[in-house]
């Protein structure tokens, strides 16, 4: 008979933690090297391997270990190299190539192990190295990317090492389901994948309907909106963080299965999570009775096939069941009625992906982060005309100011700050004059913009605002599953007459009509898309109507 | 047809039994043959139990999945937000001038099909293109006759 007792002990995230740290203790020197989708396709793989080559060379590899990590944040400079040797000041090397890399092993790496000197002093090397006393660094709080850039994605003995599944156990163990909904409702928590509905408010829903056979959770990581990419480097840096907050919410709202939704435009994050899926089921993290307690859970993934509708809840449902993913209407919310009928509770990747910190720090310590109504950090991906492009994390009521002039970098090449988009094709602008406006759900709902899922999409004075609505507009109509009139025809027929203005045949009644159909389709519409699509067409015409009248016929009179 | 090399009737087999799974093994068809085509559906429909109007509206209704056979190189010219701003669409029109089709079509050497995307989710490289898997940050219009070359040179290598 196999030993149960010895079993457990193989797999006890505490012996697994503290023999992974030995082992990283045993180094005098890490070299983490990004391996997201951005610094890979740069060519990051290439560098590892060399980098691998010349430790044999060296005899180094007992000294000197190559971790593949995560998104380090600053993706426009990638593909990134931090080197951590012990004693010294970290150091982070830009935009490196295959020469640059030999030059950081042979001129830093293997004389810093040998003597004491702190900085970068080869002259060749110097225009590599990235400040990490810059704001883009100092000004960020990472909570929810604490891990992505500092551990091999790939390997959970590290995740578990850097405390995690911690988290899980304590709930398992010390807290019952309603403790845990509990602390999450008093964390303040809220939806990160845009609507912003109170996780903890969702979960007791979820928990309250009763488990006849079958209680879905649901991971949405359908993450559509062009220049966000958030969800995908959690995905991919810290794949083991999302699995474990969906185990724990499982628990909350006793869920008996656990389903992933990705895109498939996301095969790096789909083959992580993959991996990490089955290292849980090695390490008897899922399966029957976890960590020896009564809780069985297992989790499967699916995978989308390009449709933006797909990230709304009752989509993405149909989605998974092999259907077309057409929204219905709501009532019944799947908390009642979701996933094949049963109780499915859906939420986002990075939601989930903050639960194990909000058990293991408390929710007095997520609340102490962000504003009265919106509590904890946000992930934002950074894009657009802008110097420092890339993934931060900034506690909510952080200002625009501060995330495009100071960690941003502001606008490059001369060119000045006209907007902000916030919320992609759903979302609205934040013009220049607002700028000291602190980003929470309240503020950017105030002027008709939304948080939405976290892309943040800075616009320099070069772009033109009818040009931008349209652009948005067409994707819209676009992804439009057409199930409804109002989205249909109504999104059709504004891009119809944005076309129209664009070309210059626009008349003054023109801009009314696109308000009255605008309005037609936010109060009609059967799903967050048709009832959001209109944003960015009433955001610019209410900051920048006179670059519509402009380019009206009768506009100067 | 015989079962061994009926690609439809295997992963329906494999996928028959598990819940939810018509999106997934049209997912592995389509990763084996680059499409999905009208006997595979059939196949498929056929091994799965579902109707083959269940198949063909899920085929039709996700843009990634493709029912006629694209070009050896697969161009995907992302235009998300970020790379729309930073000029991809006239990286795009040097495709279209380059090759002589438009987007969705493939030349008549079945060597490129050109598509544009949604967002690859590298907005930090913008603007961004995809040529079977690789992914070309920062793109000009100038890099446009280079990568074709490439992959032109690439695939005389193989032949």
């Amino acid at each position: 008979m196999v030993d149960m007792e010895e079993i457990r002990k193989k797999f006890d995230i505490h012996n697994i933690a503290k023999n992974k740290l030995a082992e990283i203790e045993k180094y005098k020197c890490s070299i983490y090297c990004c391996h997201s989708t951005g610094c890979k396709s740069s060519g990051s793989d290439d560098l590892i391997s060399l980098i691998q080559k010349v430790l044999e060379e060296n005899n180094l590899t007992d000294d000197v270990r190559v971790v593949a990590t995560g998104c380090m944040g600053l993706c426009a400079h990638g593909p990134l190299i931090r080197v951590e040797i012990k004693g010294k000041k970290d150091i982070l090397f830009k935009r490196v190539d295959l020469e640059a890399t030999r030059a950081i092993m042979e001129k830093y790496v293997i004389p810093g192990l040998k003597n004491d000197g702190d900085m970068v002093t080869d002259e060749t090397l110097k225009p590599y190295v990235l400040s990490l006393d810059l704001p883009f660094f100092t000004k960020q709080e990472k909570v929810v990317l604490k891990n992505a850039g500092h551990i091999d994605p790939e390997d959970i003995s590290e995740y578990i090492a850097h405390g995690g599944y911690l988290a899980l156990e304590k709930a398992l163990k010390t807290m019952t389901p309603g403790q845990v909904v509990e602390e999450i409702k008093k964390s303040g928590l809220r939806g990160r994948g845009g609507g912003g509905f109170s996780t903890g408010m969702k979960w007791e829903l979820a928990a309250k309907v009763p488990t006849v056979d079958e209680k879905f959770i649901i991971c949405n990581g359908d993450e559509g909106d062009p220049g966000a990419y958030m969800d995908r480097s959690i995905l991919e840096g810290d794949p083991h963080a999302v699995i474990e907050g969906m185990m724990i919410a499982a628990y909350a709202i006793g869920a008996t299965a656990g389903w992933f939704y990705v895109r498939a435009e996301y095969p790096l994050a789909v083959e992580r999570l993959q991996k990490a899926l089955q290292d849980c089921r090695r390490h008897l993290l899922l399966g029957k009775n976890i960590m020896g307690t009564d809780f069985s859970f297992n989790i499967d993934i699916r995978l989308g096939a390009g449709a933006f509708v797909c990230g709304e809840e009752t989509a993405l449902i149909h989605s998974i069941e092999g259907a077309r993913g057409t929204p219905r209407p709501r009532p019944p919310y799947p908390t009642n009625k979701g996933l094949w009928g049963k109780p499915s509770c859906v939420n986002n990747v990075e939601t989930l992906a903050n639960v194990s910190k909000i058990l293991l720090k408390g929710a007095d310590w997520f609340a102490s982060f962000g504003t009265a109504t919106s509590k904890g950090t946000k992930v934002f991906a950074l894009t657009g005309q802008v110097e420092h492009s890339g993934l931060i994390e900034v506690p909510m009521g952080t200002t625009i100011n501060e995330i495009v002039n100071e960690i941003g970098g502001g606008v490059p090449e001369g060119k000045t700050l006209k907007a902000v988009q916030s919320g992609g094709p759903s979302g609205g602008l934040i013009p220049v004059q607002l700028m000291d406006m602190p980003v929470c759900y309240e503020e950017l709902k105030k002027i008709g913009s939304i948080m939405g899922s976290g892309g943040l999409i800075v616009i320099d004075d070069s772009s033109d605002m009818v040009s931008l609505a349209k652009f948005y507009l067409d994707f819209t109509v676009d992804e439009s599953c057409g199930k409804c009139a109002p989205c249909r025809i109504g999104g059709r027929q504004m891009l119809l007459l944005l076309d129209k203005i664009n070309r210059g045949r626009g008349k003054k009644k023109d801009l009314e009509l696109l308000k009255q159909i605008a309005k037609a389709m936010q109060k009609a519409s059967l799903c967050g898309l048709g009832q959001t699509a209109p944003n960015p067409v009433l955001s610019t015409l209410r900051f920048y109507e006179e670059e519509y009248t402009n380019k009206l016929l009768d506009g100067k009179e | 047809m015989d079962r061994e090399t009926c690609l439809g009737c295997q992963t329906g087999d494999k996928w028959r039994k598990k819940r939810g799974s018509l999106i997934m093994a049209l997912h592995e068809i389509q990763g084996v043959k680059g499409y999905v085509g009208w006997q595979d559906a059939m196949d498929l429909a056929k091994t799965m139990n579902v109707p083959l109007a269940r198949v063909y509206e899920v085929l039709t209704f996700y843009n990634f999945f493709k029912l006629v056979t694209p070009g050896k190189a697969v161009i995907s010219v992302c235009t998300g937000t970020a790379c729309f701003l930073k000029g991809n669409d006239k990286v795009l029109e040097k495709f279209k001038s380059e090759l002589g089709i438009k987007e969705g079509e493939s030349t008549p050497d079945g060597l490129f099909h050109l598509q544009v995307v949604r967002c690859v989710g590298c907005c930090g490289l913008a603007p961004v293109c995809v040529v079977n898997g690789k992914t070309y940050g920062r793109m000009t219009p100038e890099q446009v006759p280079v990568i074709l070359n490439e992959w032109r040179e690439a695939f005389k290598k193989e032949a």
